[in-house]
């Protein structure tokens, strides 16, 4: 590829999602784009890259914006941090939040709905304890194409068998040809909405638990900070963010610090919280 | 070391399993259909089993309905993995005293995360 086209797809990226693509990630954009060009009718990466250029069409820099920024997901992903929001979250905010009886959590930059869902199932599981509770779960992310697939809450084979239980696979999916369909009900509980984390957060209110995991990794050092910030004004002083195992606020933000002894769970900085 | 007994008329299917579940530490012995299974069991009880449906001889689930009556039965993890993927098939399972349902075709990742969750990880 022409470092031109690097570059020039380097800096669409960013602008629009805050993607970092480093020299070492540039097979990434042949493997996630040349479907891409395939869909417009274009020979390749430097035909489409020539398009760009000539046209700023909205249709086709949202599309190469959705195929390089959508990940893979499973059920339940990394087990832990469900475990952790079933007996250190959870007990918190019900403690704390008897007097509303609400909860709102989002799952930012949801892909197609697996960890949202997670959430929904796990609080039915809770049953009893939550009889009366409001809950609310927001999905989001920068792909309308990924929040219609989760709004469908339709999976592959393969898609339900990591991470899922079987148990909950029975109770909760029902089957659709040869794929899974997650129930009306558990769909009912969740809200998917396109939304771009670079953009005002405001708007989707305030959340009491956040779960941004995986997601950070994508982003350069100050637009990490820009987003975690962001995140914070959209949580009371005892809200809980979730990271992926790999990430971290040292450096990058003074907003949130870990919560003492659970590992990817965060807390606002300057609020003690007690787990 | 943890024992998972594999069973599968296949060969194929046993030699690829047999190899995901030793990486994953466990030792491994085959049997090719139910009634070898039954044998094997009555001489020493797996931690695991990894168990196919349609086998000659014995079925899968004719093989999971004895092994839960017949003495110490009740301890081995079964994990079926099997190409019937109906919802009847896996509630048949279920209800027959399965663990985890794996449905053909499986990677290692799936054996991983499903043992995971029966606790045998």
């Amino acid at each position: 590829m022409k470092v031109e086209d690097f570059d020039m797809f380097c800096t669409l990226l960013r602008q629009r999602s805050g993607l970092v693509l480093t020299k070492d990630k540039a097979y990434l954009l042949e493997s996630r784009l040349m479907p891409v060009a395939r869909k417009w009718n274009l020979k390749g990466l430097e035909d489409l890259a020539a398009v760009i250029r000539a046209k700023r069409d909205e249709a086709l820099l949202r599309d190469v914006t959705e195929a390089m920024t959508t990940n893979e997901s499973s059920f339940f992903r990394d087990t832990k941090p469900f475990d952790q929001f079933k007996a250190v979250v959870l007990p918190m905010l019900l403690q704390s939040r008897a007097a509303k009886k609400t909860i709102r959590i989002w799952s930012a930059a949801c892909s197609s709905g697996q960890e949202a869902y997670s959430l929904a199932m796990l609080l039915n599981e809770e049953g009893a304890r939550l009889a009366g509770w409001r809950i609310e779960i927001i999905g989001t992310d920068l792909s309308g194409e990924m929040v219609n697939k989760a709004k469908a809450g339709i999976y592959t084979q393969f898609e339900v068998q990591r991470g899922l239980p079987i148990t909950l696979l029975v109770k909760y999916f029902k089957q659709v040809g040869d794929k899974w369909q997650i129930t009306e009900d558990m769909r009912s509980r969740v809200q998917y909405r396109e939304y771009n984390l670079l953009s005002d957060l405001s708007p989707l209110g305030q959340f009491d638990v956040i779960f941004c995991r995986n997601v950070l990794i994508y982003f350069d050092g100050p637009t990490k900070g820009k987003v975690l910030e962001a995140m914070a004004k959209q949580m009371p002083p005892d809200g809980v963010l979730y990271l992926g195992g790999a990430e971290t606020v040292l450096g990058i933000t003074e907003k949130f610090k870990p919560m003492e002894g659970q590992r990817g769970l965060y807390t606002l900085a300057g609020v003690p919280v007690r787990a | 070391m943890k024992s998972c007994l594999v069973v599968d008329d296949s060969r194929v299917v046993r030699k690829v399993a047999r190899k995901i579940l030793e990486e994953l530490g466990f030792s491994c012995s085959e049997a090719e259909d139910g009634k070898q299974a039954m044998d094997q069991c009555a001489k020493a009880m797996p931690d695991a089993i990894l168990l196919d449906w349609n086998m000659p001889v014995m079925t899968g689930i004719e093989f999971l309905r004895r092994l839960r009556k017949m003495s110490g039965g009740q301890a081995p993890k079964v994990v079926f993995c099997t190409t019937e993927n109906d919802l009847a098939h896996i509630q048949e399972a279920l209800s027959a005293g399965a663990n985890e349902y794996i449905m053909k075709p499986f990677d290692s990742e799936i054996i991983e995360t499903k043992f995971q969750q029966v606790g045998l990880l």
